[in-house]
């Protein structure tokens, strides 16, 4: 009785998906999907060798300090950065001093304490990055109404994060004329950017950085090209995304080697304790 | 509930005398996990999987304990008190990733696990009940895991519940006051987020209790072994403490080694970009994937694209999504009466050809599913899931009890120890003066 009922569902929910499949297949072979201009010209991240690839990846402080500059001078004008506090910024090797400064060059929101109205105070080592504008209405107003999303985990919140931030700022370019060739519809509306590794290929934001020392390195570092730039912010918003990267690692050669160990003793006592017995 | 020749507990310290006179914990453990219990002495490494599964448990609920701690149930605030937990709780980090690839290892291990089962004939009596309760294990396993995907309220964690309430909207009439009760409003929010984490924290203690009962009715008939054959004398079987114990504190080595390759160095490997993106209901991800772990019956709920209609009247009896989610539920449940499905009276799959061809087509299939069950919903993702999906169905319900009825099996072997013994290439008679001067 339960083979002949399962049976019956099993013949019903398979040529259901069989004739599924074959009216799809005529559908699609009648008229395959068009292409569209995202499908075809749709560019995926290329790979820059970090220095915090691999398990034995580190963040390199300088570069983490130049990206630090990068998104202050360029990116903070409307990007936050809640997640991250000012305390955290030691990793990138400032001390305290530097710290208590750039917390203190920032406003964060407070409330007078004469009056109890809405206020703001410089920062302190404790709080976090402050918001840019006070609420999402105000952000998309003063944006054509795209967001400006914030930066905290983006480099984790993207596939292959910390590439595709690097290939994103240096990708803008004019839509090619290929495109507009296949797809005369597709072309980048007023106000949008064409960018190939953004996924639908037009996005709202401006290219950031358009020249060669916009952003004015100190003595010894690089020279601050678009590339060396975007390189240097993405590799600071992996730092931001995944600050305890570092520490995550050492602590996994360190399991590793132990477990292996372990495992090759748990091995031997496996294989003494069966000696002798046949299975 | 165990063979005569089972060692029997007997407490020599006065203290364990005492204990056990008052209550006999040590003796239950002794009797399930120790040398109380004999095991078949061929299990191969696929028995290590059992084991594993309950140190996976073990491990979620350890790190999940902890992080309840830290996290805070709040739609407001559930996205940034995750972050909380991964830059300002000590090793915060490692208790969120543990936990979160737990769950990705916790599933390999039962997938390989239900494999086994399937492979050798497990689930065949007298072990139907073992099967069942393993099923219902699955079936608390998937509830558990998606209702903590939600807890972070990333995108995909909004979506995702968005989605699988969705499912129970899908039946006629009654289908969307459903969703709304389950929810606790018409879209997730507030009320859903803490009745997740409720049952989040509530369902693996269920799946314990379960575990209890499932390795309870394990112990009734015994351990199956890759022979399928019973175990007919002391001969067949050594105790559990220390043969097995060894032999599953290699597996756990391995085990632990691929876990912590994961957790430190691929944390987020497993994971889908979009959950570190907060949950944002004006915002619909380009493409909606559950973890990897349901891309398979995912793939199956989307295959159905064709509504059931009588023909050339257009009237549709069944609406396509309703089908699809019918289907989702019958792969699941369909396990449920596999005992009873294949009723070839050879277990292992060692010994059955035809089946095994059928067997190693299903691997790939469930794989083909996952593939497209991850994949946008597209072509030609969605026509190969169809073709993948009917496979599925026929191979448990048409397939299985057709190749009980055909198939010749190949010859068994007379007891566990003869197939042990022919592997060294001895007869039992033969090898008698042997064992014992080994012994």
């Amino acid at each position: 009785m339960v083979r002949i009922l399962g049976a019956l569902v099993g013949i019903f929910f398979a040529g259901m998906m069989l004739l599924s499949f074959l009216w799809g297949a005529i559908a699609y072979v009648g008229s395959p999907p068009a292409a569209t201009a995202e499908h075809e010209f749709h560019e995926h991240p290329t790979k820059v060798a970090w220095t915090f690839d691999g398990p034995f990846g580190y963040y390199d402080k300088a570069q983490l300090q130049r990206g630090f500059q990068v998104y202050t001078e360029v990116c903070s004008a409307c990007h936050s950065l809640h997640q991250v506090a000012f305390r955290s910024l030691a990793a990138l090797g400032y001390n305290e001093a530097e710290i208590k400064a750039i917390a203190k060059a920032r406003q964060v929101p407070s409330v007078d304490p004469n009056t109890g109205e809405p206020a703001t105070r410089p920062g302190m080592p404790a709080d976090h990055f402050p918001a840019v504008y006070p609420n999402d209405v105000a952000a998309a107003a003063a944006n054509n109404n795209a967001i400006p999303p914030d930066l905290s985990l983006m480099a984790k919140a993207r596939h292959d994060g910390a590439n595709y931030i690097h290939s994103l700022l240096t990708g803008f370019r004019n839509q090619p004329a290929e495109l507009l060739k296949k797809f005369p519809d597709s072309r980048t509306p007023e106000g949008l950017h064409y960018n190939p590794y953004f996924a639908n290929l037009n996005l709202a934001m401006a290219p950031p950085l358009t020249a060669e020392g916009q952003v004015t390195y100190g003595e010894g570092q690089p020279k601050p090209t678009v590339d060396q730039m975007s390189q240097d912010v993405a590799a600071f918003l992996m730092w931001t995304a995944e600050p305890n990267m570092e520490a995550r690692k050492a602590t996994g050669r360190a399991v590793i080697i132990f477990l292996l160990f372990a495992t090759v003793l748990a091995y031997l006592s496996y294989r003494n304790i069966w000696a002798g017995k046949a299975h | 509930m165990s063979f005569p020749w089972a060692e029997h507990y007997t407490p020599k310290n006065p203290l364990m005398k005492w204990v056990d006179e008052k209550l006999p914990l040590p003796r239950l453990v002794y009797n399930a996990v120790g040398a109380g219990y004999p095991v078949p002495r061929n299990l191969n490494f696929f028995w290590n999987f059992g084991v594993l599964a309950g140190l996976a448990l073990t491990i979620q609920l350890v790190t999940g304990i902890i992080l309840a701690m830290h996290y805070a149930a709040n739609a407001g605030i559930a996205f940034d008190s995750v972050e909380h937990i991964m830059r300002d709780v000590n090793a915060g980090w490692l208790l969120r990733y543990a936990h979160a690839n737990g769950a990705s290892i916790f599933f390999i291990v039962v997938y390989i696990h239900i494999f086994r089962g399937l492979y050798f004939g497990s689930y065949k009596a007298p072990r139907e009940m073992v099967w069942l309760l393993g099923v219902v294990i699955f079936l608390l396993m998937m509830a558990t895991a998606f209702m903590g995907y939600v807890l972070p309220w990333g995108q995909m964690s909004f979506w995702g519940a968005q989605v699988i309430t969705g499912l129970f909207a899908a039946i006629p009439v009654v289908g969307e006051p459903i969703q709304t009760w389950l929810l606790g409003g018409f879209a997730p929010g507030n009320a859903a987020l803490n009745r997740f984490f409720s049952l989040h924290y509530l369902l693996p203690f269920v799946i314990a209790g379960v575990i209890i009962l499932h390795i309870w009715a394990l112990h009734i008939p015994g351990s199956s072994n890759p022979t399928g054959v019973e175990v007919k004398g002391p001969q067949d079987t050594v105790p559990f403490h220390p043969y097995y114990t060894a032999k599953d504190g290699f597996g756990a080595g391995v085990f632990m080694i691929v876990f912590a390759l994961l957790v430190f160095f691929g944390p987020n490997m497993l994971g889908h970009p979009d959950n570190y993106i907060a949950a944002n209901p004006m915002s619909t991800p380009a493409h909606i994937v559950p973890e990897w772990y349901f891309w398979p019956f995912y793939a199956i709920l989307r295959a159905f694209t064709m509504d059931l209609t009588i023909p050339f009247t257009g009237i549709v009896l069944v609406p396509a999504k309703l089908l699809g989610v019918l289907a989702m539920f019958a792969s699941i449940l369909l396990l449920f009466f596999l005992p009873w499905i294949d009723t070839s009276p050879v277990r292992s799959g060692k010994y059955r050809p035809l089946f095994r061809k059928f067997f190693i087509l299903l691997i790939v299939d469930v794989l083909i599913l996952g593939y497209c069950g991850g994949a946008p919903a597209e072509e030609p993702y969605v026509m190969i899931s169809q073709l993948a999906a009917a496979y599925y169905f026929a191979h448990f319900l048409i397939i299985l009890p057709l190749i009980a009825s055909f198939e010749r099996p190949d010859p068994l072997p007379g007891s566990i120890t003869e197939a042990v013994l022919a592997k060294s290439g001895l007869t039992v008679d033969e090898a008698k003066p042997v064992a014992a001067a080994a012994e």
